[in-house]
């Protein structure tokens, strides 16, 4: 799974953030999205396509992923 | 075309505490964007399906803007708020990039890894209330003595007001969200909480400190009456939402004991718990103000530029089509994508804050007084349907 924000897109909402802390962070500064792991490893998978569906703005894409 | 009936009203009426209007969803089953009728006499639009719910409030052709907004429900004090251009500051009534603008800067206060960080502090808040309730005599109202102080304390640090000022706010909060509030009480309580900011903000250019509000004046960007508008709006949203969720919430736990049995046997899920009483008591219950700019058609429906719409989050969160079984409180369940928060640009910003302090609330509250329950019958607590925001008036408890 490779994914990919939009920070001019993100509204700093912290949904994803909150919920799975080793794959998404936020800006200091204005409370953007911050990507810490394009390519986060098989156990976060559930929680990154719970992060798209939830993201308010759909700043959160997946790029081709393999189950 | 021509209406051969007059398109109803908001429903407004509750069987019971815990489910929305019963007339919501038979509109979302039948007709899930319909008319409605405005107490001003506008006839606008009812949204209540969870897909056209986003798809609305994710749309940029469906304003914010107040001066287009328009109150379902009778509420006399909303015309200081409605029908004008946007108060300073106030984010939730303006569009991109006027908001963006004032979005960015509160934005990087609320991330996730902040809230975190106040753990220690809200846990700390809690066992203190905690503390002095296991002192007194039951019953008590768990409102005043734990659901609406820990939220206020811990949004007068955040901002940097003195709490000793909270009898004052907490009144003046309580009189904006107050439905019956004539325009004149609104302007009143409003004009006082400017004051109060606004000396704030003066203090506060003097000596700098840490909080959001010292934050705001030391960068510079907004301006003296900007930061006192988004501090009113961010201490009145900001205790007076948290505040209901958490008294509202454990009065549902009370109510459904086999769920309350299942988070005392597992505090894990506590998370969920929480993200699950968001959805199943919404208390947005009016849901939120929109206002098409153009001419938009949506779902088989046309909505002409400047007719009011009105989304339902309520309905939203229960919609079968997102939520399996949606009227049953299951701690367990899938919750994401439930709409108490809202959805688009102007999702709350200080849902991470309510989400810690709410997990942590509850979770104390239940450890510490595990045998809590209920001083008077249910169908004795008042519920606040008389207000902007559903919650209760009082709940008393006892041990
Ligand atoms: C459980 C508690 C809460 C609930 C259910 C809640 C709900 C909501 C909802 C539904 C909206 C969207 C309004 C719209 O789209 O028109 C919103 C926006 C907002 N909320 Fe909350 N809220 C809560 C707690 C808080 C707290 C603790 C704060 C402040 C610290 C806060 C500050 C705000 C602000 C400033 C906005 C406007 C954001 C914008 O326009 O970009 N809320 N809230
Ligand atoms: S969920 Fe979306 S809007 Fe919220 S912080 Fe993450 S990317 Fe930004």
């Amino acid at each position: 799974m490779r994914i990919a924000v939009d920070a001019e897109a993100c509204v700093g909402s912290g949904l994803c953030a909150l919920a799975t802390p080793e794959v998404f962070d936020q800006d200091d500064t204005d409370g953007s999205v911050v990507l810490l792991a394009a390519e986060p490893p098989p156990e976060f998978f559930d929680a990154v396509r719970d992060a798209i569906e939830s993201c308010p703005v759909k700043a959160i894409s997946m790029a081709g992923h393999q189950e | 075309m021509t209406m051969s009936t007059e398109p109803p009203a908001l429903p407004t009426r509750r069987m019971n505490p815990w489910d929305p209007p019963a007339e919501l969803a038979g509109f979302r089953a039948r007709e899930p964007i319909r008319r409605l009728r405005y107490p001003d006499g506008h006839v606008g639009w009812l949204v209540t399906s969870h897909s056209l719910a986003r798809s609305v409030l994710a749309d940029p052709r469906f304003s914010a803007r107040s001066e287009l907004k328009r109150a379902p429900v009778a509420r006399p004090g909303v015309d200081l708020f409605f029908g004008v251009p946007a108060l300073p500051g106030w984010l939730v009534d303006m569009d991109a990039p006027e908001h963006t603008r004032i979005r960015r800067q509160l934005a990087g206060r609320f991330t996730a890894h902040r809230m975190r960080e106040l753990k220690p502090q809200i846990e700390q808040l809690v066992e203190d209330h905690l503390a002095a309730m296991a002192r007194s005599k039951p019953p008590i109202d768990l409102v005043e003595a734990f659901a609406l102080p820990v939220p206020s304390l811990t949004i007068c640090e955040l901002l940097g007001v003195p709490y000793g000022e909270r009898a004052d706010f907490q009144r003046n909060s309580a009189t904006l969200f107050r439905l019956e509030a004539s325009v004149d009480d609104a302007a009143k309580a409003m004009e006082h909480l400017n004051g109060l900011l606004r000396g704030l903000v003066e203090h506060k250019r003097g000596r700098p400190s840490d909080d959001l509000l010292s934050m705001l004046v030391t960068d510079g960007t907004l301006s003296t009456e900007e930061i006192a508008g988004v501090g009113v709006l961010l201490l009145t949203a900001g205790h007076e939402t948290t505040a209901n969720s958490l008294s509202l919430g454990t009065f549902a736990l009370l109510s459904h004991p086999d769920q309350l049995a299942r988070l005392k046997a597992d505090p894990s899920l506590v998370d969920n718990t929480v993200e699950e009483l968001l959805r199943y008591l919404t208390i947005f219950h009016f849901g939120v103000p929109r206002t098409p700019v153009v001419d938009v058609e949506i779902a088989g429906q046309r909505l002409r530029a400047g007719e009011s719409v009105t989304v339902s989050l309520p309905a939203a969160n229960r919609d079968p089509e997102h939520f399996d079984e949606p009227d049953r409180l299951d701690l367990s369940r899938r919750t994401t994508g439930h709409l108490a928060f809202g959805y688009g640009i102007h999702q709350c910003i200080g849902q991470n804050l309510a989400r810690i302090e709410m997990r942590i609330a509850l979770q104390a509250l239940f450890r510490r007084f595990p045998d809590l329950a209920l001083a008077v019958p249910p169908t004795e607590v008042p519920v606040s349907t008389d207000m902007g925001i559903y919650g209760v008036h009082r709940l008393p408890v006892t041990w």
